[in-house]
């Protein structure tokens, strides 16, 4: 590797209305290399990648491609500049296929037609050079989420890009699926493409990245080789302090049983069933994790338990009373406590202030109201204690919690749903998208509230989560349980598991 | 971390699922400021209309102070009860379309806060005006306080029913608000024509050819708190709507039902995720709203003097649902907001057809199409509200640069 530099970002300052974004940050990325960008949640990497992919026009600062000064107005010139992007979120047509996808924008016509053998054959031809293992012609509703990222990369290829931006792009990926896009990654640096990777995963970022950036709170901290970092010195470099990063915490001490589920089958909203018999046991005083790939019926497993999806068939006890066929409200009146996979469409209310949201399953009970009046200042009152209580800042009782950082958003959702002292506390995804320091608080508070003597289901798609955190740890697949852990059991075991292996390997 | 990201906004945006969900988000954006300069800007706009047809600045700024003057506004000048007073008179006139305004105003809004889009509120009216109309008529002689309670209250609820039918169909089926209300508003208006037509059931007994209705009996109408021998004057409606005004707000605002319909309003999934039944909010808050469009109706036809009649004629030509939308969209959906909106386009309404309709400098033929362009305009820019936001938006975007012109300049040179 050389000291060519593709792009150099120097003194990048962009503003928002009361905030500072980027406060003079300074990146570079090498040809061939792969540079991770490694920052809270707010520490401005998004910005500096938007800035950079034309989304956004810097307030100051200057960015140089191959030593020539640039300034983008539009993504298309960003592209044209051979700079392409991988967003969290996948831009693609469901019921179009590979080679559409990929070629959409910029397609080969003969005539006024899109030309379809000639795109399958150079998307075909791509998947080859680059070991994509993707098929051209199937559509992109039927492939997994890890086939649909390779499809965003390869638009980003087809449009012959140089630098490729991947945000976050792990976040949706098993961890078999992440180590093949490694491997692709790999496969790309050689050709001598420079990938920039933002992340906010210590253990990835160490494995994948030749340099590390590190932002925080919109100002560079450190650009360091990865070889000597350790994720204990990355964590400070992040967080401005030491982190714990493992969880501390005393083996359970289970007793009894608060939630049985029996032969549970769930359906969704479209009536496929999502969940297929399914029986489990969560003593008090223990975590019960389920691991998991995304869309295997965790969404539907919680919400059925919390009153919010049909049960089809089979039986919860809520400490001992059954909920057959329940409301969110008869789930809340039996003991239930649910942190929610997704906090800002479900768990929150944002136009509400912080007040508002904490009373959100209580605002018709005393002390928040009576014969159907309410009271806000008791509102007030009782938000203030729990904002102390479980430190969210950025605001008061009044604030409205759209105006939250992610990570408060989330303690303020946990304040709530743990202040109603729940015999039954479903977390699910409890730190998607949060930052180390949020991370550790909230697993913290998880475990403070199992040895209270809850019982404690967790559900996560990130499967170190799941190790460090779980009692006993339950595997779902297509449906159903397949297997218990209570022991050691690696990540790798776990993962086969979650692709269905053990029925594979029967098979 | 503790930082509000600058991301929070497009996030409510994606949050805000319905059509009525981003126009209250797209409200809440600009404050007080943005309903002001739209108005700023639609009556500049009509003066330039004005200006630009009559090929005379003078004659446009004539045409605003008729406006002005024919909306009795000029009354603050020289106040006085004596409604004989042709400014008093004037604001007399406005006052009672103001009263229409507020209450069609609340209704829309009150729909809006529920994430829903009342466009029913002209076929609410109709439901209103028709029951108060009917058990004005045929109850003669009662207690007048009962009669008119009756009459008011049996015209609200008939209209709350009516909306609520909007609601079921929503919460059941899943019908859009939008279509269902607009189909509403004119079976509501066919069976009106009906009834008061000629041979319906309502229609006048004493002139079988003319289509217009009975007259409510003496014991319905409401008193005026306001008036003089021979003129129509202010009846006590406009309390009723100024109290209006405070129950939407101490409903919306100090109530359990208000809180939901609020919560299901802003995001029905975080809602349901609280324990809140949202079927039964989108039928109640429908409900609700159409309730004030019926309060609207009924005191039309109970307020009034004795040659105040809804026929035929006059129901085509009502569209005070319709303004209400307006009103609802420049107070932003608040209480206090739909207030000063209907206090706004009720003198417009009635300051431009009557200001100007008699007016010296204009031609009076016209003059009434001025007054539709006038109003098109405020409603035109109330709904590009979002525009005049992006435009403020810009225009500070635009002082920022000259900030740090160094740097850019720099990098264009190397």
């Amino acid at each position: 590797m050389s000291d060519d530099l593709v792009l150099e970002m120097r003194n990048i300052r962009k503003e928002f209305p009361g905030v500072v974004a980027n406060d003079g940050v300074s990146f570079d990325v090498r040809r061939g290399e792969v540079h991770a960008l490694l920052g809270e949640n707010g520490a401005g990497k998004s910005t500096l990648m938007n800035i950079l992919y034309g989304l956004y026009r810097p307030d100051g600062g200057e960015i140089r491609l191959a030593g020539k000064s640039v300034s983008f107005s539009s993504a298309r010139e960003a592209i044209q500049s051979g700079i392409g992007m991988v967003h969290q979120h996948f831009m693609l047509v469901p019921v179009m296929t590979v080679a559409e996808n990929v070629v959409l924008g910029s397609e080969p016509r003969s005539g006024v037609l899109l030309d379809e053998r000639v795109a399958e054959k150079r998307v075909a031809d791509m998947a080859k050079t680059f070991r994509f293992a993707v098929d051209p012609g199937a559509r992109i509703e039927d492939i997994t989420v890890g086939q649909q990222q390779r499809v965003e990369i390869m638009k980003a290829l087809y449009r012959n890009a140089d630098i490729l931006i991947l945000d976050e792009p792990t976040a949706v990926l098993t961890p078999q699926e992440a180590s093949d896009l490694f491997e692709i990654l790999r496969t790309l640096q050689r050709e001598g493409l420079s990938i920039i990777f933002i992340s906010h995963k210590l253990n990835e970022v160490l494995e994948i990245a030749d340099r590390i950036t590190v932002l925080r709170r919109g100002k560079t901290i450190e650009t360091v080789p990865s070889k000597g970092a350790t994720e204990a010195s990355l964590a400070r470099a992040m967080v401005g302090r030491d982190v714990l990063l493992r969880v501390d915490k005393e083996p359970a001490q289970p007793t009894d049983v608060l939630l049985e589920v029996r032969d549970l089958h769930v359906r969704d909203d479209r009536g496929i069933e999502k969940v297929r018999g399914v029986s489990f046991d969560v003593r008090a005083g223990e975590i019960v994790g389920i691991a998991g790939v995304d869309g295997n019926g965790q969404t539907e497993l919680i919400d059925a338990l919390a009153g919010l999806q049909k049960i089809e068939s089979g039986t919860v006890k809520i400490a001992g009373h059954a909920l057959t066929h329940a409301s969110a409200r008869a789930a809340l009146d039996a003991g239930i406590g649910h942190i929610p996979e997704d906090r800002q469409r479900r768990g929150l209310v944002l136009e509400f202030s912080i007040a508002e949201n904490i009373a959100l399953h209580d605002y018709a009970n005393p002390p928040d109201a009576k014969w159907g009046w309410l009271f806000p200042k008791r509102m007030v009152q009782r938000a203030r204690t729990l904002i102390l209580e479980f430190d969210v800042r950025g605001g008061g009782p009044f604030t409205r919690a759209g105006g939250l950082s992610g990570g408060n958003q989330q303690k303020l959702v946990a304040a709530r749903e743990i202040a109603r002292d729940p015999s039954v506390l479903i977390a699910a995804q409890p730190t998607r998208g949060l930052d180390v320091g949020a991370i550790e608080y909230l697993h913290r508070r998880l475990v403070a509230e199992r040895d209270e003597g809850r019982a404690i289901l967790l559900v996560s798609l990130e499967l170190e989560e799941i190790l460090s955190l779980s009692d006993r740890i339950l595997v779902i697949y297509e449906g159903q349980i397949v297997g218990e852990h209570t022991g050691d059991i690696t990540e790798e075991e776990i993962g086969l598991e979650m692709l269905g292996g053990r029925e594979t390997a029967a098979a | 971390m503790t930082d509000p990201g600058p991301s929070a906004s497009p996030e409510q945006a994606a949050a805000a699922g319905t059509l009525a969900a981003r126009i209250a988000l797209k409200q809440r954006a600009g404050g007080i400021l943005v309903p002001v300069v739209t108005v700023v800007f639609a009556l500049v706009m009509s003066g330039i209309v004005l200006a630009a047809t009559q090929h005379s600045v003078h004659t446009a700024l004539v045409a605003f102070q008729e406006i002005f003057d024919g909306a009795g506004l000029n009354w603050i000048f020289h106040p006085t009860t004596n409604l004989i007073d042709i400014s008093a008179y004037n604001l007399s006139q406005t006052l009672l379309q103001t009263t229409t305004l507020i209450l069609t105003g609340l209704s829309v809004a009150f729909a809006f806060r529920c994430g829903m889009f009342n466009i029913g509120g002209q076929g609410q009216y109709f439901v209103g005006l028709v029951v108060a109309n009917w058990l004005g008529v045929d109850f003669a002689g009662m207690n007048p306080f009962a009669h008119i309670l009756l009459c008011i209250v049996a015209g609200t609820l008939a209209a709350a029913a009516w909306a609520g039918i909007a609601g079921v169909l929503k919460a059941t089926v899943g019908a859009h608000e939008v279509i269902s209300t607009i189909m509403l508003n004119w079976i509501a208006f066919w069976v009106a024509s009906w009834l008061f037509g000629a041979g319906g059931p309502l229609q006048n007994s004493t002139q079988p050819t003319v289509p217009v209705s009975n007259q409510v009996s003496s014991s319905a109408r409401l008193p005026d708190f306001w008036g003089a021998q021979g003129f129509q004057g202010v009846h006590v409606g406009l309390f009723i709507a100024l109290a209006a005004v405070v129950v939407f707000w101490v409903l919306l605002n100090r109530t359990t039902l208000g809180y939901e319909v609020r919560a299901v309003g802003f995001n029905p999934d975080a809602a349901a995720y609280g324990g809140i039944n949202v079927k039964k909010n989108l039928v109640r808050a429908m409900a609700i709203s159409g309730a004030f469009a019926g309060l609207a109706g009924a005191l039309d036809m109970l307020g009034g003097t004795t040659n105040y009649q809804f026929g035929q004629l006059d129901i085509p030509f009502s569209q005070v649902g319709f303004i209400g939308i307006a009103v609802a969209l420049l107070g932003r959906n608040t209480a206090l907001g739909t207030l000063f909106g209907a206090l706004l386009f009720g003198s417009l309404l009635y300051g431009s057809f009557h200001g100007l309709g008699s007016s010296a400098v204009i031609q009076p033929e016209l003059a009434g199409n001025l007054t539709y362009i006038i109003q098109g305009l405020i409603v035109l820019f109330i709904g590009a509200d979002v525009l005049i936001l992006y435009v403020w938006n810009s225009r500070k975007k635009l002082r920022r640069p000259p900030a740090n012109p160094a740097q850019p300049a720099k990098a264009t040179a190397a």
